[in-house]
């Protein structure tokens, strides 16, 4: 069977193999690994950026295919993060804290560190009490476990009531807007048990791998972050490729039609939106750990929009359409943002590219609609189009 | 005779507007039904409320042997038990293949997770080769929907509506837009079908409810006006005011 799915795919196999190439590359030329000639700021650049490609993956199986245009996966996304950083921030600053009363005379009581975390902690939104969602912090498996359920949970929950009542289109959009705009406005409260806006920091600084170099921490995270872009294309690529990707495609297209066929149309569309908050949850929990702090800015409505448009300047409805997007418009952001692109001096006025780095980005976004709707992917049926054409062509001799 | 759809006493309003007045309708488990009737005659909004897309202020809907109702239930539900429906434009999922057109309409399970780990199997590509063979569709098995003819997507419509294999089929005006040998083609497959399903024919175009050669019922303003073989009907006095006579 998975030898048929491969060869019905062919992007499939292309794609793994780039992956694996690149990932070969980095690996060989790495500060941690290989020759040096890559620094691991840039490999926590490039870590980073396969995340994003991942979330981009999951936006494009819910748009591009299923037609749901959610402008809130990156609520998602953040959460995913904020599960992960709740354990490591919470043993690291017990590492800390255990290490600065190993000198005391009388041993330290559990409640004295305990109470020393929370002070570390929470201090800086003013309290030193745990709150109650800290109460599986200290557990690697359940706060990874949590990193998929509560992203998951929380779109089962806004999905069942928005689907149900048959909200669609423009109106959805903006409820996703609302929905994310709400968590964030929530987690920016000090009271939220979240530290507010500082957020959760010092996540770069993995618990018991102090004596790892940080160079060689940043690579396994980037191998972990190509892993799970890999896995999670093929994931993607396969729900698409059967029955299942037959029925959103319809849904997409003509939702009356899928429903007077007998398919639960909202349950189809629940099943996707909430595997794809799962998966974005689990690239928040591999991207915010490179980007060393989570904080309730992180899922402020923009982002989620600017999901939408790398999905789009990409190409939507073909996975590797979002990959591209993702990969190019997040690079280039970096480095127009970054301050090293020249500005332009029109004698009259300079254009400074981190000023108006949005305004392209933006303009293109509207070009893209409007002229190209395939996006940049759409480049590769222009390739694709003309071997099967020069196929049939010899065929036809 | 036993029925296999009643519909009795149903009443429905849009903002103050009687689309549906106390119709009563009935049809039996193999027998093909012509429905005629001037435009806002309310027959789009008849076959709305049976396949659970409206639901009517009062009445009842009754299905199947078991003598279910069919007003609480979904639009999937409904197609589920056995209701399948063609729309007045043709309707089929133009950015996919004929085949997967076909295989999704296929009798089988409709749940997200058992769709997921579906696999067509031999009987399943059969079927789809046998339904093919019979809209006419067998060449164009491997194109995408969107660039067949019009008259070839209606008749992928209703191949798809058979490979649902449903006992009442309702169609909204086959015919329209069609050539006079693609009328054939398609008077021939609803005949066909009538065999052993019920059929309802929304229709304007009188020639081609003449060929189905069938029972005739004349909706007017939501309501029956006649029913009986079309030569009955249109020699009716209240049928000629309000239909033929304009």
């Amino acid at each position: 069977m998975q030898q048929g799915f491969l060869s019905k795919n062919p992007s499939v196999p292309v794609f793994l193999g780039i992956l694996a190439a690149f990932t070969l590359l980095i690996t060989l030329t790495a500060e941690g690994t290989g020759t040096g000639a890559v620094s691991a700021t840039f490999v926590k650049v490039l870590g980073r950026t396969l995340c994003l490609a991942l979330i981009a993956v999951a936006m494009d199986l819910v748009w591009g295919y299923t037609g749901i245009l959610s402008l809130g996966h990156f609520a998602f996304f953040g959460l995913g993060g904020y599960m992960i950083g709740m354990w490591l921030m919470y043993q690291r600053t017990r590492d800390i804290v255990v290490a600065s009363l190993a000198d005391t005379p009388i041993p330290a009581t559990e409640t004295e560190i305990n109470d020393a975390i929370g002070n570390q902690i929470f201090g800086v939104v003013g309290s030193s009490e745990f709150p109650a969602i800290w109460v599986f912090a200290d557990s690697l498996p359940i706060q990874l476990a949590l990193v998929v359920l509560v992203p998951g949970v929380l779109a089962l929950v806004f999905g069942w009531l928005a689907f149900r009542a048959r909200v669609t289109g423009v109106y959805l959009s903006i409820l996703t807007q609302a929905m994310t705009l709400a968590l964030a406005l929530y987690l920016f409260q000090n009271e939220s048990g979240l530290r507010g806006n500082n957020g959760l920091s010092g996540l770069q600084n993995i618990p018991g791998l102090e004596a790892v170099p940080p160079a060689t921490v940043t690579m396994w995270f980037f191998w972990a972050s190509a892993l799970a872009l890999g896995l999670g294309y093929l994931l993607a690529a396969w729900i698409v490729s059967g029955k299942f990707g037959s029925v959103i495609r319809g849904i997409r297209d003509n939702e009356a039609r899928v429903r007077f066929l007998g398919y639960s149309v909202e349950a189809y569309k629940l099943t996707v939106f909430t595997l794809t908050a799962c998966i974005a949850g689990v690239a928040g929990a591999l991207y915010y750990p490179q980007a060393g702090i989570v904080n309730p800015a992180e899922i402020a409505p923009i982002a989620s929009i600017y999901l939408a448009v790398w999905v789009a300047i990409g190409g939507r409805g073909r996975l590797y359409g979002a990959v591209i997007g993702a990969v190019v418009v997040s690079m280039l952001s970096t480095w127009f943002t970054g301050g090293r692109a020249p500005d332009i001096n029109l004698g009259f006025y300079t254009i400074k590219w981190v000023d108006w780095w949005q305004v392209a980005l933006g303009l293109s976004f509207v070009l893209v609609t409007l002229f190209a709707p395939k996006g940049i992917g759409g480049l590769v049926d222009i390739f694709t189009d003309r071997r099967k054409a020069g196929v049939a062509g010899e065929a036809g001799k | 005779m036993s029925t296999l759809l009643e519909v009795s006493g149903v009443s429905v309003t849009f903002d103050g507007f009687r689309a549906i007045n106390n119709l009563s309708f009935q049809i039996g488990p193999a027998e093909m039904r012509a429905i005629i009737g001037p435009n806002g005659a309310g027959k789009t909004t008849f076959m709305d409320i049976v396949t659970g897309k409206t639901k009517p202020d009062e009445g009842r809907v009754i299905w199947g042997d078991e003598n279910v109702s069919l007003l609480k239930m979904s639009e999937a539900q409904i197609a589920r038990a056995g209701i399948g429906r063609k729309f007045q434009k043709p309707t089929v999922f133009e950015e996919q293949t004929v085949r997967a057109n076909l295989l999704m309409a296929l009798k089988h399970e409709r749940s997200p997770l058992q769709v997921l780990f579906f696999k067509a199997g031999p009987t399943d590509a059969e079927r789809v080769e046998e339904l093919a063979a019979e809209i006419g569709l067998t060449e164009q098995l491997e194109r995408i929907s969107g660039e067949l003819s019009h008259g070839q997507k209606q008749w992928l419509e209703i191949g798809m509506l058979l490979a649902q294999d449903p006992r009442l089929l309702l169609v909204d005006e086959p015919a329209a837009g069609m050539t006079p040998s693609e009328r054939e083609h398609t008077t021939s497959l609803l005949v066909q079908a009538a065999k052993t399903r019920a059929v309802v024919v929304v229709e304007h175009d009188m020639e081609f409810v003449r060929r189905l050669n069938c029972k005739v019922t004349v909706l007017h303003e939501g309501s029956v006006l006649a029913e009986g073989g079309l030569d009955h009907v249109t020699q009716n006095q209240k049928v000629i005011d309000v239909y033929l006579g304009r």
